[in-house]
């Protein structure tokens, strides 16, 4: 990867500056390269002690009994129905919890009121708070709701404990955003939803972007709430994946294993390839804001 | 054209309406937060004082629970794990977040694309984060068995087998995922760093490493502090790793504080003393949260 075609002279220094670069390279990129390999040889391959080399008989076995045939818990159902179930958790959450926090964020900024920052201040606390501090009620709260153990459980669950971020992430936004614009068209007798739809929202694409994309990764990733309120039907696929992983029965599958792990970082990995500057931006919001 | 009729104290049904609605869209907000979340802090705070071992009971107990919590010997092992995991992860992520913002604001060639590279482990699971590195470190068929393949017949890497060195590759594997993310973080902060000062640094003839210990390391303090607070509280709140690398063991050698109060509470059936470790877990956390959110907030205004 080091090319000298620039105009300054290559020196020994930025040698150095590059092998460096490179060999960090290699430890992020091991990790998935292992897995890669390995999902894609026989498990004799591995077991012989080839971690490292390329599959000598390439085959697509292991994806296909992650997927669909191997042993998750009890049953042999493969991953599939697990990944149907984070799909059908993670897109109302997403889509709840964003719209939720985008009308917070816009109250909060342009219709303020005394005591808004303590009620900001309160919200974003409720980010941090170790979940095991909810776990107890939160459990019972679900079973009051008749919800416990479902997938509509989880996604309650996901979309309570999403407001905080997406709130901070669109108060964040639209208070850069120019209030006089707003007050103009209270004038123009425009009323509260009015301007949200017709002026704020449309140049809220790139925040939108942002909070769908760390509430998304958030969700599909979490494993507490999902290993917690799920039952064998509505386990989420990291959940689905420990369990496969951890299950003691037979021959330990390693290929079989790595499949699932690919399988389960696909979609996050995916999102963030595509849309890799919003996720970062996403990041540094949660931490250093502005 | 109607100018404001809001500012006309004719107070009819519709304007009051008008004039509330702002507060009636963020009320189911506040409604959930202090329910879901103060509520039920307090909830698990009221069970931390009440003798609840399957089920919540509230018979009190006053400070009973924390009283067997401290002298639990499965606590001792978590917090000191917490305290060696919290540490070295805390530092290596920085120095290692440093070194690479350092290296990649060297103008780079391909710098978007290396950061990719540096950077993909946050968005993934800490599943499969932990799946990735339980086989790579397992001794039967991970690096020791390939270095080993490779001819060193002595070398040994067995940490994740061995009681004393297992919580060193949470560390390992936490650092993997994390340190990217750090790095983008004091990159920012690089990036922030007024460029004219620099020049004039340079021109006064200070070496590279001055320029940086002198005077860019130490404009890095609020990049320092986003960081230090950031990885506490995943520190603290560290479940998943552990869970899917080691399942908290050789034995209990790698259990969090996160770890333990979910064992004690929903299986061995000490929903009391689960309470209460996860109170001591807010408490540490809000230590560190309360005063950052605190002063991020002010200066917001």
């Amino acid at each position: 990867m080091v090319t000298v075609t620039s105009s300054r002279s290559f020196s020994p220094g930025r040698f150095v500056l590059y092998a460096l670069l490179a060999l960090f390279c290699i430890y992020y990129l091991l990790p998935l390269y292992v897995m890669l390999v390995n999902s894609l040889k026989p498990l004799s391959e591995i077991t012989a002690g080839g971690m490292m080399a390329l599959p000598k008989d390439w085959t697509l076995a292991p994806w296909l009994s992650a997927w669909s045939s191997a042993q998750v818990g009890v049953e042999a159902t493969g991953l599939k129905p697990y990944f149907l179930n984070s799909i059908i958790m993670v897109v109302p959450a997403v889509a709840l919890s964003t719209l939720v926090g985008a009308l917070n964020g816009y109250v909060l900024t342009k219709w303020t009121f005394r005591g808004a920052t303590i009620v900001f201040g309160l919200l974003l606390f409720g980010c941090f708070i170790p979940f095991q501090m909810v776990l107890i009620p939160m459990a019972r709260m679900l079973g009051l709701m008749g919800l416990a153990g479902s997938v509509t459980g989880l996604i309650f669950v996901h979309f309570v404990y999403g407001i905080g971020f997406s709130t901070l992430y669109f108060r964040n936004y639209y208070a850069a955003f120019p209030t006089e614009l707003v007050r103009a068209a209270q004038i123009d007798g425009a009323g509260f939803f009015r301007i949200f739809w017709r002026i704020l929202l449309p140049s809220s694409g790139p925040i939108a972007v942002v909070c769908i994309i760390w509430q998304f990764t958030n969700i599909w990733n979490d494993f507490l709430f999902g290993a917690s309120f799920s039952d064998f039907s509505s386990q989420p696929m990291t959940v689905a994946l420990n369990n496969l992983v951890q299950s003691s029965t037979g021959v330990k599958e390693y290929n079989v294993h790595f499949a699932g792990a690919i399988m389960a970082a696909l979609p996050t990995l995916l999102v963030y390839i595509v849309a890799g500057r919003y996720f970062v931006r996403g990041l540094m919001a949660g931490s250093v804001k502005g | 054209m109607s100018i404001s009729e809001t500012a006309n104290p004719r107070g009819s049904v519709a304007d009051r309406l008008r004039d509330a609605l702002p507060k009636l869209v963020l009320s189911p907000t506040v409604a959930i937060v202090a329910i879901f979340v103060y509520g039920f802090i307090l909830f698990t705070l009221y069970l931390s004082f009440t003798d609840s071992r399957i089920l919540p009971t509230f018979g009190l107990v006053g400070f009973e629970n924390y009283d067997k919590l401290f002298r639990l010997r499965a606590w001792d092992t978590a917090v000191s794990n917490l305290v060696i995991f919290g540490v070295l992860y805390i530092a290596i992520c920085c120095v290692l977040g440093l070194l690479l913002a350092i290296l990649l604001d060297q103008r780079i060639r391909a710098e978007g694309f290396i950061r990719t590279i540096y950077l993909y482990p946050m968005a993934l699971s800490f599943i499969v984060t932990g799946v990735a590195w339980k086989w790579f470190l397992d001794p039967g068929i991970g690096i020791e068995a390939v270095v080993q393949g490779w001819g060193w017949t002595d070398f040994k890497f067995n940490w994740i087998k061995d009681r004393e060195m297992a919580i060193y590759t949470i560390v390992i594997a936490a650092v993997w995922q994390t340190s990217g993310f750090v790095m983008a973080m004091f990159l920012a902060g690089l990036r922030g760093i007024d460029s004219e000062m620099m020049k004039a640094a340079q021109i006064d003839g200070a070496s590279t490493f001055a320029l940086y210990r002198r005077i860019i390391i130490p404009q890095l303090r609020p990049a320092f502090m986003s960081a230090f607070v950031v990885l506490a509280h995943m520190a603290i709140k560290s479940y998943d790793l552990v869970i899917a690398l080691t399942g908290g063991g050789p034995g209990t050698s790698t259990e969090l504080p996160a770890t333990f109060m979910y064992s004690y509470t929903f299986t061995r059936n000490q929903m009391g003393i689960g309470a209460a470790s996860a109170v001591i877990m807010l408490m540490t956390i809000a230590a560190i949260i309360v005063p950052y959110l605190w002063s991020e907030l002010r200066e917001k205004k």
